[in-house]
């Protein structure tokens, strides 16, 4: 099929573009085929914008079409334009705001049948943005959003503070047709800002935030300006912004949620990344979202649910933002009746914080238990503290012991080796024997290989199949909270945090995009042990096994142990026992708990300095 | 503190990553959805900081409060010279400040009319080469209360509109419309057009102004927001209220003039633009009320001069910020077409900036056409200016949106941030001076003129 010409090829490729949606315009398409070689299509469209989510899962699905050796479907910012440069992509000329297609395929019909389903992905985001346009003229700003949720809860309107105008939604049954006249009533005195509860329904209104994070200031601004509580989900925002927004919602009774907030749950409805969560008791302010998570999971597998969680984003008790949005989030918790405990879960706070945060928590009626990580604590213990707080004794966290492959001690059975949940391993054993003195983390350093492991049985410190000399720990991870515990925990290691701004900007979250998590495990070197997170929940892919697995099995192949932290609730969409097996299945030791998984980790990899 | 949301039925707002959107979904949380792009090129910073200036909020109120609040009142008819600071050899003109080399044909044609009517040449070619001498000083209207439709020329014997503020004080002016066709306004200048000026001057002008001692001041703003319910959006359409406007007058000219109320009420009733001139007035004595407030990002001026386009902003005095002139996209008289079409001009963007116009189309079904046709495209572009606008007016209103006030009050970074850019209907001037006008429709102004007032307005924002 790559015996063609290239001229051929760009015929062809001219006439797959034809068919665009009708919102595209394509400006430019090229066609280039080296001999009998891989056929690269690169346009660049114009008239159209999606979200880099939405574009994300189209070149996911476009790289997974066979014959497809790489496919970038991006706004064509500076930093994709790079992305696709670096693949060796020849880019004609564009703007931030046009489309940037750039497929390789091994031939032209594979080629062609990419170019078809990206046009078909495209169009199903086209024909979705425009059925909305054409039902209801979608507003284009959470300002204008917020005339909208006047509409929906019966408010009726958006006044200002002095008065001196009113807003009033056009289809809101409140409306403001006052007399049979047809006129309608000028501005009125002073309304209330909208709060979401404006004509006492019961009704409340939130903005969730996700847009690049330079653009995120001024869509969270409409809400606090309105009164309206605001999660900010996009991460990057300078903490100037960040301070000048959760100043502003002192000032009008709202609530700053972030940034860089990856979850919450309001009331029972999971924003962002969320697990589902049995409702129950404990109200959650934690700074960012996994940190949450891990917290409120573990809560929910000990059978004790969730008020709400308010993250308040991971620099709020720093000294710059001073803790704003913990203190109002406190407040609002304390004065919130489904709450009967507070769990406070962060970081410790810059020093005059954590005095004004004292001094809040001991003015507040709800008992309160603080958690600061990295003080002796972490997040499982956060939550058995929790549970003790509540009279509940904590379980054994459950955990799934990876399932031996023949590949790595063939014949052997492996003594803890049972499915049930919370039967293995016993990671707070002591380091058995064979592990040498010097078992420090040596950073690249790889024990030689190749030499069989003398122990025949597996435990929570042999590494069967390798080398028994001094390992390096890779913490391979999504989770910005999580990443830091494991750190903490497991004392020494590489840990990386792939959710982290640097790894973002431009790119979807690895919660929903695991390239850059898989290209690091399959770097790990043989005889390092490598530490992963897999998150669940909504927003999270929907299937993170279905990926990971089959890197693992490779890693574990390869002579590279794998431990997993399994962040999930039994109600979350993705299925928490069937990602465990899939997991373990290939060869991962899973663990509910961070911490337990770090400790179990750094074991393996031979560590003596295990908290 | 409580916080509603904690306790009441959640419904959220989601602007951004469709994924977290679609979670919601799945959850049945109901949801409106922010149809979100990203800003205009290079507005990121300066939106930033403007955003930020925590004056903004309460400024762009307290203008737009302003703009919103204004009671416009007919008072009086009278000679430029009287009311205006206009010495001899000067003359006004619409838009930013032009010269004679950057102005367009019906800008140098409406000049060498005004020279013309004024005595200052005998001739066309002895007015061009005066005014190609630099011996007229040229002023924009806006410097001087004033506004004027299309070319926009003042000059000292012409008679003006003076429309008081009952609300905030303030007085503007703009000068008797002239009709349709061959006008001074589209930049004729024949013998029939300076013949028809000196009758305005010698028999209009002074029974109107006979008329108004008459019957006291008009409440422009009543008439307006009737107008709007009779079909009118006051700027491309001006039939309803032209009609209302006569309808006030014709006694008092009758009681006034009776030997001349025949052809004055003849003139003004068969004029369906009559009332677009003191209906401008109306809009640029509310914008004025909103001017010079710091801080404040609203819009209280856009005017074209047939070359640029330019903005002026609350918060930023009488500074201009211009782009260049685009060519109207709409329909032509006769022959016409789009090669014949001037780029846009005029100071009647002032019905736009005060919340008519092409803001109020969905009022116009009757003139839908110069939208593309369609009832519901006015309506979209209607809706549309609700993004970019801090208000809905309190008494101008759309009966066909369920008594909606009109999208009011232009917000320079509501523009930035969503790219859409002001509904302008406008009159469509021959580019050859001396033609008149040649159709009418819809205009962009160039966004250019929007961001580099941002940029001033980052630029003005106090160093915290």
């Amino acid at each position: 099929m790559g015996g063609r010409d290239g001229r051929a090829a760009e015929h062809d490729v001219a006439a797959v573009t034809g068919v665009t949606g009708e919102h595209d315009d394509v400006m430019a398409a090229t066609g280039v085929t080296g001999e009998g070689g891989p056929v690269d299509v690169v346009q660049i469209r114009t008239g159209t914008y999606h979200d880099s989510v939405s574009l994300m899962r189209v070149s996911q699905v476009l790289s997974g079409l066979p014959g497809v050796k790489a496919a970038v479907v991006a706004m064509a910012t500076e930093l994709n334009r790079g992305i696709a440069a670096e693949l060796g992509f020849a880019l004609p000329g564009s703007g931030p705001a046009d489309l940037l297609v750039a497929l390789r395929a091994d031939d032209e019909d594979a080629a062609g049948r990419a170019a078809a389903e990206l046009d078909r992905l495209l169009a199903g985001l086209a024909v979705r943005t425009a059925g909305r346009a054409a039902a209801d003229h979608p507003p284009r700003t959470v300002r204008a959003a917020l005339r909208e949720t006047a509409g929906v809860t019966g408010a009726g309107g958006v006044s200002r503070a002095d008065g001196t105008y009113r807003e009033t939604a056009g289809a809101s049954a409140a409306g403001g047709v006052s007399g049979a006249d047809g006129t309608r009533e000028e501005a009125t005195g002073t309304g209330e800002a909208l709060t979401g509860d404006a004509a006492g329904t019961g009704s409340a209104a939130l903005a969730l935030v996700s847009v690049p994070g330079p653009h995120a200031f001024a869509e969270a601004l409409d809400a606090v300006e309105a009164g309206l509580p605001v999660m900010i989900f996009s991460d990057n925002m300078p903490v100037e912004q960040e301070v000048l927004l959760k100043r502003r919602a002192e000032q009008t009774g709202s609530l700053v949620m972030g940034p860089d907030c990856g979850t919450a749950v309001v009331g029972g409805a999971g924003l962002g990344f969320a697990n589902v969560l049995r409702p129950g008791p404990v109200g959650i302010v934690a700074a960012s979202g996994t940190g949450a998570q891990q917290v409120a999971c573990l809560l929910d597998l000990a059978g004790v649910g969730v008020s709400h969680i308010l993250g308040v984003g991971g620099r709020d008790l720093s000294a710059e933002v001073g803790g704003l949005s913990t203190l109002r989030a406190l407040d609002a918790l304390d004065a919130d009746p489904a709450t009967r405990l507070i769990a406070l879960v962060s970081k410790p706070p810059a020093p005059e914080v954590a005095e004004a945060v004292r001094e809040a928590v001991d003015k507040l009626a709800t008992p309160v238990v603080t958690v600061l990580l990295g003080s002796g604590e972490d997040l499982t213990s956060a939550a058995e503290s929790v549970l003790r707080a509540l009279g509940t004794e904590p379980p054994a966290w459950p955990s799934w012991p990876a399932i031996p492959t023949g590949e790595t001690s063939p014949g052997e059975t492996r003594d803890t080796g049972e499915a049930a949940p919370g039967g293995f391993p016993d990671a707070g054993e002591a380091i058995p024997g064979g592990i040498p003195d010097s078992g420090e983390a040596v950073p690249g350093g790889i024990p030689d290989a190749g030499e069989a492991a003398s122990g025949g049985i597996l435990d929570a410190g042999s590494r069967p199949g390798l080398p028994s000399g001094p390992a390096s720990l890779r913490g391979i991870y999504s989770g910005g909270t999580l990443c830091a515990e494991a750190r903490l925990v497991a004392g020494s290691g590489e840990f990386t945090d792939y959710g982290d701004d640097a790894y973002t900007r431009g790119r979807a979250h690895p919660m929903i995009d695991p390239a850059l998590r898989l290209e690091a495990l399959a770097a790990v070197p043989r005889g390092d042990v490598a530490l992963l997170d897999v998150v669940l929940g909504h927003g999270a892919d929907p299937d993170p096994a279905a990926r990971l697995a089959p890197a693992i099995a490779a890693a574990v192949a390869r002579g590279v142990p794998v431990v997993v932290a399994l962040v999930g609730s039994a109600g979350d969409p993705q299925g928490l026992p069937a990602q465990a097996e899939a997991l373990r299945a290939a060869g991962a030791d899973v663990f509910a708990s961070n911490a337990l998984a770090a400790r179990h980790a750094a074991r393996l990899a031979g560590f003596r300095s295990v908290r | 503190m409580t916080l509603p949301m904690l306790s009441g039925e959640l419904h959220v707002i989601t602007a951004g990553t469709e994924v977290l959107g679609e979670a919601l979904d799945a959850q049945a949380v109901p949801r409106v959805t922010v149809d979100w792009r990203p800003p205009l090129p290079g507005t990121e910073d300066d939106l930033a900081r403007v955003l930020a200036d925590p004056r903004r909020a309460a400024a762009n109120d307290r203008a737009v409060g302003r703009l919103t609040s204004a009671r416009p009142q007919l008072v009086a008819v009278r000679p430029a010279h009287e009311v205006l600071d206009l010495p001899p050899g000067t003359f006004l003109h619409a838009g930013p400040p032009i010269t004679w080399e950057r102005a367009s044909g019906p800008m140098r044609g409406a000049l060498i009319g005004a020279t013309l009517l004024e005595g200052l040449a005998a001739d066309e070619e002895e007015a061009a080469a005066r005014l190609a001498a630099g011996a007229v000083r040229l002023e924009p209207c806006h410097h001087h209360r004033t506004v004027g439709p299309m070319a926009g020329v003042v000059s000292r014997s012409m008679w003006m509109f003076e429309v008081r503020d009952a609300e905030y004080g303030g007085t503007a002016y703009c000068s008797l419309n002239e009709g349709l066709g061959k006008v001074l306004r589209y930049g004729a200048y024949g013998p029939e057009v300076i013949g028809r000026l000196r009758w305005m001057g010698e028999v209009l002008g002074p029974v109107l102004r006979a008329a108004l001692e008459l019957t006291g001041p008009l409440d422009l703003r009543a008439l307006i927001a009737q107008a709007l319910q009779m079909g009118d959006e006051l700027h491309n359409r001006n039939r309803a209220a032209t009609s209302l406007l006569v309808r006030e007058l014709a006694p008092a000219v009758v009681e006034a003039a009776p030997g001349r109320a025949a052809e004055v009420l003849r003139f003004a009733g068969g004029n369906d633009h009559f009332f677009l001139n003191p209906g401008m007035a109306a809009c640029k004595v509310s914008a004025d009320a909103a001017r010079d407030v710091p801080g404040s990002t609203l819009v209280v001026a856009m005017a074209r001069n047939g070359t640029d386009f330019g903005v002026q902003v609350s918060g930023l005095g009488d500074r201009w910020f211009t782009g260049p002139a685009g060519v109207p996209d709409g329909l032509y008289l006769g022959a016409y077409g789009p090669a014949d079409a001037n780029p846009d001009i005029g100071d009647s963007t002032i019905t736009e900036t005060a919340g008519l116009g092409g803001f109020a189309m969905a009022a116009a079904p009757a003139i839908v056409r110069f939208v593309g046709g369609d009832v519901s495209e006015a309506v979209a572009a209607t809706r549309s200016m609700y993004e970019i606008t801090l208000a809905e007016h309190p008494a101008y209103q759309i009966p066909g949106l369920g008594f909606r006030g009109t999208p009011v009050g232009v917000d320079v970074t509501l523009v930035a941030r969503t790219g859409l850019l002001p509904t302008v209907n406008t009159g469509i001037a021959g580019r050859v001076a001396g033609t008149g006008q040649v159709g009418a429709g819809l205009v962009s102004p160039p966004a250019s003129a929007f961001t580099a007032a941002l940029a001033a307005l980052a630029e003005a924002v106090p160093v915290a």
